[in-house]
């Protein structure tokens, strides 16, 4: 749930790592993965995964240019159609995995010896040059121009830590940036439509936003709320909380409906809850719903494709005992501590 | 009485069933988008452009793809035989306990506000993962593919529990901003960020409480397993 919310900070003046930036460089680094996975002769599905990945990068390289020149509503249209055609090409099963020219466990073992624990530090250079960089870098600027985008401080930050461990990568092992994003391709692969997973659910999300998905479930809770009931309203708070977050795959997407929903009408007005350890515990009631539902894949999912698992449910059933009785132990917690009569 | 329309509501069962049914997960969402449009009577063209903007202002999320070169090249040359022989050097090392010390470390700084000292692809796949295996492979050598998996699964279920259940009692995080903003216009005055990330606190500790308990069964649950494969291990 890093999505930092960052929507009072300065409006963007100008900046010389901006968001755009950072998406070209991603759009370059995917359409670098589409020549590589043309190149590669015993790929399967070579030319659909090559265009799943190419219509993927595009809004990244183009998109911010394409509304430049074009305009916005010809640019989202496009992108549009490529998400049907995107999830198309994934439905049919024609994105794979390719061959990639992998060492012997013993060659590696071998460099790993070589090189010793100095392989960890370009690993470890990511988070701390990350935060560091987050820390010192907000708010400077020079000749008014910010050095990082100060509404996407953190993904700045994030960019600039990956560049330098390349370049720190690059001297400690001898693999230059270019064979370290060929590489990459084999853990791409192994992600495949995860990967695009939580763009499409922020897509569905706004979806759902527009066709005011949110007032119906908001009237459709209430026809079950009896409104004495103090514990099965919280009850149905911090389990409608769990469960719409399952759905949407996200807390904030479920809080302010579940809150205006049964919150603020029936418990803050109805039995003068108190509001700060109301929507505190509400919000981690959505929390345990995240840790279970294949929706937040980029917490979910995702790792099971980067560890390998064989079932991609597995990262969840390991969460769901956590979760579960985490969400009980919120509700008791609420109901005793938000009531002050 | 009943004036509900239910017609928005119908991506939630498109979704629910679509999952259930095992189809592809980017079929079943963009399906699940269609279907709310057409439900509501959105001219197919908007529909499309919300889809585009919607899918643009999301890019974010894909920043992770950017951790990867540096990831891959690492392993490539050896990175995770690395983590693995190191964490073979200290002999009280165990599975559990390095995903316990992980998991009180990474929710105390997640609590900070240090979220990005994490994540699943720069600490769980490279190093927390291959530690963990390391440890167990040390005790029982060559692990079976089930018991990997267990151990890697509960490697990135420590990440994502011990920062979700940090996160929230730093006060400039997203969450505590967004139910203040929200507490705010909804006309509640009086509160500050400051009490509801106090309120985070319990449902920290319990959650500290609950996922070590179970970390320290962990241990005996990767016993149970070898001793069950290494049972049918001998007919092979």
């Amino acid at each position: 749930m890093s999505k930092i919310i960052d929507n009072e900070v300065i409006q963007s003046t100008t900046a010389i790592v901006t968001i755009e930036n950072v998406y070209i460089l991603i759009g370059v680094m995917v359409m670098f993965l589409v020549v590589r996975t043309l190149q590669d002769k015993q790929h399967p599905k070579k030319l659909t995964t090559a265009l799943f990945w190419f219509l993927f990068g595009s809004s990244f390289l183009f998109g911010d240019l394409s509304i430049a020149l074009f305009g916005a509503p010809i640019t989202y249209l496009i992108v549009g159609i490529s998400i049907i055609v995107i999830a198309l090409l994934a439905g049919c099963n024609l994105v794979s995995m390719g061959s990639y020219s992998v060492l012997t466990d013993e060659q590696q073992t071998k460099s790993s010896k070589l090189l010793g624990n100095k392989l960890f530090i370009p690993a470890l250079m990511i988070p701390v040059v990350t935060v560091i960089f987050t820390v010192l870098l907000n708010g400077v600027a020079i000749n008014n121009v910010y050095l990082l985008d100060q509404r996407h401080l953190t993904l700045a930050s994030l960019t600039i830590a990956c560049l330098l461990s390349l370049l720190v990568g690059w001297k400690i092992t001898g693999g230059s940036p270019v064979e370290a994003v060929s590489e990459s391709r084999r853990l791409v692969d192994s992600i495949g439509w995860a990967a695009i997973l939580p763009q499409m659910l922020a897509m569905l999300g706004g979806v759902f936003i527009v066709a005011q998905t949110g007032d119906s479930i908001k009237e459709l809770v209430t026809l079950f709320i009896a409104p004495d009931n103090r514990f099965m309203l919280v009850v149905l708070y911090c389990v409608g909380m769990a469960f719409f977050t399952m759905i949407m795959g996200n807390a904030f997407a479920a809080f302010p409906v579940m809150t205006a929903g049964i919150a603020m009408p029936f418990l803050i007005e109805g039995h003068g809850a108190s509001p700060a350890p109301l929507v505190a515990l509400g919000m981690y009631s959505g929390y345990c719903g995240t840790l279970m539902t294949p929706m937040a894949a980029n917490f979910n999912i995702i790792p099971a494709a980067l560890l390998d698992l064989k079932d991609k449910y597995h990262v969840i059933k390991v969460q769901i005992p956590t979760a579960v009785t985490l969400l009980a132990v919120n509700i008791i917690l609420m109901y005793s501590v938000v009531f002050n009569d | 009485m009943f004036d509900l329309n239910y017609w928005p509501l119908i991506g939630i069962p498109v979704v629910v069933l679509g999952f259930a049914l095992r189809f592809n997960p980017l079929l079943v969402v963009t399906f699940a988008g269609l279907v709310t449009g057409w439900a509501v009577n959105f001219d197919f063209i908007t529909l499309l452009q919300t889809f585009g903007e919607k899918f643009m202002n999301s890019r974010q999320l894909a920043s992770f793809v950017l951790i990867l070169p540096v990831i891959a090249l690492l392993e490539r040359y050896g990175l995770q035989q690395r983590a693995r022989d190191w964490i073979s050097q200290i002999k009280t090392a165990t599975s559990a306990r390095i995903l316990t010390f992980y998991f009180i470390v990474r929710e105390c700084s997640a609590a900070l506000g240090l979220l990005s000292l994490g994540g699943q692809a720069q600490t769980v796949r490279p190093l927390l993962a291959p530690m963990a295996l390391g440890a167990a492979t040390n005790k029982y050598g060559e692990l079976p593919k089930p018991v990997k998996d267990m151990i890697s699964a509960h490697a990135a279920a420590v990440d994502n529990i011990a920062m979700f259940f940090g996160e929230d009692i730093f006060i400039a995080f997203g969450a505590v901003l967004l139910m203040d903003a929200f507490l705010k216009e909804n006309g509640i005055e009086g509160i500050e960020p400051l009490h509801i990330g106090l309120w985070a606190i319990p449902t920290a500790i319990s959650a500290l409480i609950i996922h070590l308990f179970r970390l320290a069964r962990l241990e005996s649950k990767i016993a149970k397993a070898i001793v069950k494969y290494n049972a049918v291990e001998p007919s092979i």
